[in-house]
């Protein structure tokens, strides 16, 4: 069943010329795992904008196009109505942060959800943990690092429990071991609870090896969309700033130099039984 | 005598004590290090030291030879030029030559010196083209460039960039590189305090790795690539090939190498192929 559907999708931001999304169609069936790069300004925190409606009824502009999220024409449904089940990750955490406490800005979504205290105190709880930021509870959101920032509206997303999560580059400023946990856990909550996940990300090193689709964008176009295996084999992804895993360019590279590598590797373990049978 | 000298220490934020516990560190000139850790564990507030943005609560911080405790943030710009993770933090003008201008503005320089060192730095940096534009109106990539530049006209000695690769797609990165590199050959050092695991190892000779306020681990960087548990306890991640080369490395990974070129080197060694 689809979950988003995006068709002809062309937009302008307000006093600009060139269009920030030209013509886009994509779809995205219930319980994917998306993810969505490209080089900066190809259009990737634009096309979230559109998925929540955040485009074009907070940002103006110029949108031709449909797109349906669960059933509704973003056209006329406001963004906060689609709240309580799209969950959405702002590439800065300072844009979503509002609370006093880390504590506060967990409860506030569920709050708004209308939800009884109890079970706001265990939804805090839970997410606090998911995420492993037990010791951030009473710190204000403000004097975090940018990275501890980040995690925590990533835990205020989560404990409004979506349907779909939309996450704009969550995990940018988040130490390497601490990134590749939430990338985990997000895959986790994907193949366990089901929750279609779309993601954007330039480091792709640890998400390659758990995504269904991975969508290329270019200047604002789609450029390709695919299995991980069929978009990564390309030459092309380097010369339009796509950081393709070192493993994955080395098997390219190994391919080039005549080695027979039948599957591309996504995960150091496959890299290495591949390049062993060698 | 090394450039930057840190002995013992401390610092504490008025909500969060325990920032930094205790940090002894030496830099000398032309070096490029990379300081790396998880998020918290005071990467920032140590760099922020070296020049003068924070004064040593406890301890002190010797640059070119005075305690910074008793020179001037201007003062120190000569010696240590610090670009924000987030250049918006510190592009106020309207138009990036302005915005270069600015900077000169506390130094005594006749106009035509202003505007030789103006036009010196933007050609090294590729980015004359930009001078009359608005820094809010270009990419992620040419902003990060420009803030850089409005250092790079007080012609620091030591370059601290602080995460410069965030935001940044792989062509943008090429063109940081190719920056940072010159800038290194001309003698000075750059200080690199980074996530990205894999622009470390590409440029950096020396690596440091923090947590909680301290200093984990210091050295080449091969050295302290090879000590797992000390990379692991700062939050990071090896490079991917060099986890690849551990698989086949037992003994311990002997380059510090980990481009997709020289690990081809190496793999195939390791192969049938290469051993026939």
């Amino acid at each position: 069943m689809s979950v988003l559907s995006i068709e002809d999708l062309t937009y302008t931001y307000p006093n600009t010329q060139a269009c920030a999304l030209d013509n886009v169609s994509l779809n995205i069936e219930e319980g994917e795992f998306v993810l969505i790069t490209g080089a900066t300004g190809a259009g990737k925190t634009t096309l979230c904008r559109c998925m929540l409606g955040l485009i074009p009824h907070f940002f103006g502009g110029e949108m031709s196009g449909n797109v349906v999220i669960l059933g509704n024409n973003t056209l006329d449904t406001q963004p906060s109505r689609l709240a309580a089940k799209v969950g959405m990750v702002f590439q800065n955490p300072e844009d979503q942060l509002i609370a006093m406490s880390v504590e506060e800005e967990l409860a506030f979504g569920p709050e708004n959800l209308g939800l009884p205290r109890d079970e706001i105190d265990k939804r805090i709880d839970e997410a606090l943990n998911l995420v492993k930021i037990n010791e951030l509870r009473d710190r204000s959101p403000y004097e975090l690092s940018s990275g501890q920032q980040q995690k925590v509206a990533i835990a205020a997303i989560l404990a409004m429990r979506p349907e779909i999560l939309i996450l704009d580059e969550p995990t940018s400023m988040i130490n390497p071991k601490s990134a590749v946990e939430i990338i985990e856990f997000l895959n986790a909550l994907n193949k366990e609870e089901g929750v279609t996940t779309i993601i954007t990300e330039h480091r792709l090193d640890s998400l390659v090896a758990f995504v269904d689709k991975i969508v290329i964008l270019d200047r604002g176009t789609i450029w390709e969309t695919g299995s991980p295996q069929e978009i990564l084999s390309s030459d092309e992804l380097l010369g339009i700033g796509i950081s393709v895993p070192r493993i994955v360019q080395l098997a390219n590279h190994m391919r080039k130099a005549g080695y027979k590598i039948e599957s591309l590797p996504l995960t150091i373990e496959e890299a290495a039984s591949i390049f062993r049978r060698l | 005598m090394p450039y930057i000298s840190v002995s013992d220490l401390h610092f504490s934020y008025p909500n969060y004590t325990h920032a930094l516990q205790g940090v002894d560190l030496d830099i000398d000139l032309g070096e490029f290090i990379a300081i790396m850790g998880e998020n918290g564990a005071g990467k920032t507030t140590l760099v922020k030291h070296f020049n003068g943005l924070l004064k040593p609560q406890t301890g002190n911080v010797i640059v070119d030879g005075a305690d910074t405790r008793k020179v001037t943030v201007a003062q120190l710009s000569k010696n240590v030029g610090y670009v924000f993770q987030n250049p918006l933090y510190q592009l106020f003008s309207e138009t990036v030559g302005k915005e270069l201008e600015l900077g000169l503005r506390s130094m005594n320089f006749s106009d035509q010196e202003k505007k030789d060192r103006i036009d010196e730095v933007l050609i090294a940096l590729g980015i004359e083209r930009f001078r009359d534009r608005h820094p809010l109106m270009l990419s992620e990539g040419e902003r990060k460039s420009v803030a850089i530049a409005s250092v790079l006209v007080m012609d620091p000695k030591v370059l601290i960039v602080d995460e410069p690769t965030l935001a940044l797609d792989l062509l943008e990165k090429k063109r940081l590189s190719n920056v940072l590199t010159r800038l290194h050959g001309e003698g000075r050092s750059i200080i690199l305090v980074t996530h990205d695991v894999d622009f470390a190892f590409d440029h950096s000779e020396r690596i440091v790795t923090m947590s909680r306020g301290k200093i984990l681990a210091d050295g080449p960087k091969e050295d302290v690539v090879n000590d797992n548990t000390l990379f692991d306890k700062a939050g990071l991640v090896e490079p991917q090939l060099f986890q690849l080369l551990k698989h086949f490395e037992l003994s311990g990974v002997h380059t510090s190498d980990f481009s997709v070129k020289s690990v081809f080197q190496d793999i195939v060694k390791h192969t049938k192929k290469g051993e026939g």
